[in-house]
Formats: C-alpha cells, structure tokens, sequence
C-alpha cells in the first residue's frame, strides 16, 4: 500500500478545500495599522470631545455642532488610513503568496463582512441624528463584532473570537457609555494590534 | 480490509480529478476559470477531467450568459459528495 502518496492526497485535500473557500492573504500587519489609526483616532476625538476633563473619571461627552464636525472628520479619516493600510499590507501579501487579490474568495468574504457593517454604519448615522451620540462608540464595537463572525467562514478562523470579543465590549460598552471612547480604544485599537501581531507571526509566509 | 479498498474511488486517484472533487465540496459551485485558476491546469486540461467526473455524474454543470459570455457553473452532485467523502473515509482508514 502507497501510504506517502496518500498521506499527500489527504493534504492536497486539505489545501484544496481550504484554498477554494476561504481568503488566506489577509496580512496581519493590516490589523496592526487598523489598531494604531484607531488609536490615533480615539485620542484626536478624545481631545476633541473631553476638551480639559480628567482621562479616567466618569465624564460627560460636550458635543457642539462645531466639534461633531470635526468628529466626523476624525472618524473619515482614521477609516481611509486604517482601509488604506489594510489594502496595501494584503495585496503584498496576496502578491507573495501568488494569489489574486480579487477573485471569488475575496468578493464573498467581503460581501459578508459588508452587509453588518453597513447595517451598523447607517444605525450610527440615524443614532447621531437622533442625539444619542453615546451609543454610537458601543454600536460600532457591536456591528463590526457581528460583521466579523459572520465573515470569519472565509477567511481565517481566527476572526471569529475577535468578532465575539468586539460584540462583548460593545454590549459592556453600553452599560458605561461615559466610557465608550476607552472601549472603542481597546475594541479597535488593542485587539486589532494583538490580533493582528499573532496572525503575522502565525502565518507570515517569508 | 476488502471494505476499505471498495471505497476507495478510482475517479480521484487523479490528481486534477482530486483536486476538482475538493473545491466542488465546500462551493457551492464554482465557474470554469475560477477552478481554473485554483488548480492552475489549462482549459483542455480541466475540461478533459470535468468531463470525465460528468460521465460518472460526480459534477453537475449549468450554463448560463452573463454579458453575453457564456459563464459555466459547475457543483459537485449529492452522489459525487458521498462518493468523495467515502473515498477520504478509505483513505483515512487505510492509513490508521
């Protein structure tokens, strides 16, 4: 009995399927940006909405239509810089592992991961409209939690329980909404960079 | 021992064939050039083992125009399913 050639059969199975289904060049180094734009993010809205408060006590968020502008213009940015990154830190990935970066692979996981995170985007928007700014750090932890699990299936596994930890911030989040910003730190900068450092060096390919 | 080698399937002792089986069980389908690009075969190559895998109704393929150009989507049949996972079952077996 040829016991190699079937060892090997068993792994191009394997391979095969999970080549087929999932995204592998997702680069963890997109997370570690994602994670530090949103840092960066957090604190410019930080000094933007706590204007001369102390950092770790309870506070209240002092929001004028001048600095929800601005707010605005934080989050824009912070979302082009941490997508940007992202793109260009998986497209070298995909490049050395000779894979396309658009193919049906990266369309389905992207699908996937749209559709809650657009749901939550607009939720955030009516939120904002409606003056309760306060859920909008919490929901976004939520939405982007729920958009992770969800897309996790095509991607790597590891998604998953970052997704839940997202969801689990989010819902402690909106307990204490004085604290939303910290939460939103942790959610989107932490994680990102402690997710994203454990996949690089997990699947890093040299 | 007799068991076992019965399971084993003659169809995916081919590498392309294997391959094709793989993709088609975890897609729901797949089109001609996206299988074409995972195993990274040439089309008469391809076509020749999807034709084959059809002749024993193990892939099951529909036509259709997106543009005007025609677009085959091919899916693994519920046979071709039980037959590829009690191949991998044989396998298994075979090397415990």
């Amino acid at each position: 009995m040829n016991q190699e050639k079937y060892l090997q059969d068993l792994a191009e199975i394997k391979e095969m399927m999970n080549r087929s289904s999932r995204f592998i060049s997702l680069s963890g180094l997109s997370g570690v940006s994602a994670g530090i734009f949103a840092l960066i993010g957090a604190y410019a809205a930080y000094e933007t909405v706590y204007n001369n408060q102390n950092y770790f006590d309870y506070r209240h968020a002092y929001i004028t239509q001048e600095s929800l502008v601005q707010l605005v213009l934080i989050a824009a940015l912070t979302l082009a810089g941490a997508i940007g990154t992202g793109i260009f830190f998986t497209t070298r990935e995909s490049k050395k592992r000779k894979q396309k970066i658009w193919d049906t692979q990266s369309k389905r996981l992207l699908i996937n991961l749209a559709i809650p995170l657009f749901t939550g985007g607009f939720l955030s928007l009516i939120l904002i409209r409606e003056g309760l700014i306060g859920l909008v750090a919490p929901m976004t932890l939520i939405f982007y939690g729920l958009a992770l699990v969800n897309a996790s299936k095509y991607t790597l596994g590891e998604l998953r329980s970052l997704g839940i930890l997202e969801i689990i911030l989010g819902l402690v989040g909106c307990v204490f909404i004085g604290y939303g910003l910290v939460f939103w730190a942790i959610g989107f900068g932490i994680l990102h960079i402690a997710y994203g450092l454990v996949m690089h060096f997990k699947y890093q390919q040299a | 021992m007799k068991n076992i080698l019965k399971d084993l399937n003659k169809a995916f002792e081919n590498k392309i064939r294997l391959a094709i089986m793989s993709a088609l069980l975890v897609n729901d389908y797949l089109d001609f050039n996206s299988l074409k690009e995972l195993l990274d075969v040439t089309d008469g190559n391809l076509a020749s083992h999807l034709k084959s895998l059809e002749t024993k109704n193990y892939v099951s393929f529909k036509k259709e125009f997106l543009n005007r150009k025609s677009h085959t989507k091919y899916s693994a049949t519920e046979e071709g399913k039980l037959a590829f996972k009690l191949h991998i079952k044989a396998i298994e077996k075979l090397l415990n």
